[in-house]
């Protein structure tokens, strides 16, 4: 490939990769929405699968659309993605583990807070 | 650099581009920290509705297919215009340029019609915690995607009234940045709020 000068320049915009990121994000929107309209998997499995589904539109749109990866060295651009993805890990990750947590010892009564705490052999 | 052998502006331009383009990106990125701090206050209210009613009576996944649909579409029409910008050609980076600003004017339509039928439910944000965020969530969405479209008609004139020049090229590119990144965003929204939510997840 030949040396990128810029976004817009040197580096041509393929049609075919629009096409391929275009048709890629529909069938797996549709294959989404079909599981969860028609489909018949137990839940727990299909939140895996939904969750599984966006991820990979996630990569396909950031592939095919914004074109992560086919930067030059240094890769800035894909650093500071990373960096993005470990923040958005930690701040969602977190929130939703304290928040859990919190909920299961703020129990819905200081009567049935007395009883775990009797089971637990802490009065 | 050791194919420059004497000082060469156009390249000096790309490389001030590039370095735009570079910042725009870290701002993209900071944009997604905005965005998963509302995702992480979704996922910890979306239980809480008070009594009233959650995703499964709320949303109605038909339309919001169409909706998700329009975006996607109007994602690849962006793609489109900068392709047809790379080429200089001035009539199909506004043909495509138009068509994704038509579709993401209906994506908003339709969901500023959702959110209207919603209050007028008496199902607006003041109704639970499930609401609150969910309007605050999808409601920051709604509100780049409006200032996506005013930007987009500014360069549309732009390009109108002084041609495809570096200047409005530099726009385009970062727009369509913009334009794509939202797309993304709206992956998150459609399956986290939408589809897990019709489920009672």
């Amino acid at each position: 490939m030949s040396p990128k000068v810029s976004e817009h320049n040197a580096h041509p915009l393929s049609l075919g990769k629009y096409i391929g990121g275009f048709l890629g994000s529909i069938v797996l929107t549709m294959t989404a929405y079909l599981l969860v309209t028609r489909g018949s998997v137990s839940k727990g499995v299909l939140v895996g699968i939904l969750a599984s589904l966006a991820l990979v539109q996630f990569v396909v749109q950031m592939v095919f659309f914004l074109h992560v990866g086919d930067e030059r060295r240094p890769r800035w651009k894909l650093l500071v993605m990373v960096m993005m993805l470990g923040v958005v890990l930690i701040l969602v990750g977190g929130s939703i583990w304290i928040m859990n947590d919190l909920n299961y010892r703020m129990m819905d009564s200081p009567q049935q807070m007395q009883k775990y705490l009797k089971s637990q052999d802490a009065l | 650099m050791s194919e420059v052998t004497t000082l060469d502006m156009p390249r000096i331009e790309a490389q001030a581009t590039e370095k735009t383009v570079l910042g725009f990106w870290v701002y993209l990125m900071t944009d997604c920290v905005l965005f998963a701090s509302l995702f992480a206050v979704y996922a910890v209210l979306h239980g809480n509705t008070f009594g009233g009613p959650g995703g499964r009576e709320l949303f109605k996944l038909p339309y919001v297919l169409v909706e998700t649909m329009a975006l996607l579409t109007s994602s690849f029409t962006c793609g489109l215009a900068m392709i047809a910008a790379q080429k200089r050609d001035r009539s199909q980076v506004l043909l495509w340029l138009g068509v994704t600003f038509l579709l993401g004017l209906t994506f908003l339509g339709l969901e500023l019609s959702e959110f209207h039928h919603m209050v007028l439910d008496g199902n607006g944000w003041r109704r639970s915690g499930f609401l609150s965020s969910y309007f605050t969530l999808v409601g920051t969405h709604g509100l780049h995607i409006t200032f996506g479209l005013i930007w987009m008609a500014v360069i549309g004139i732009f390009i109108v009234r002084r041609g495809l020049t570096d200047g409005t090229l530099k726009r385009l590119t970062l727009l369509s940045l913009f334009w794509h990144f939202l797309d993304i965003v709206w992956i998150f929204i459609f399956t986290i709020v939408y589809l897990f939510g019709s489920l009672n997840i």
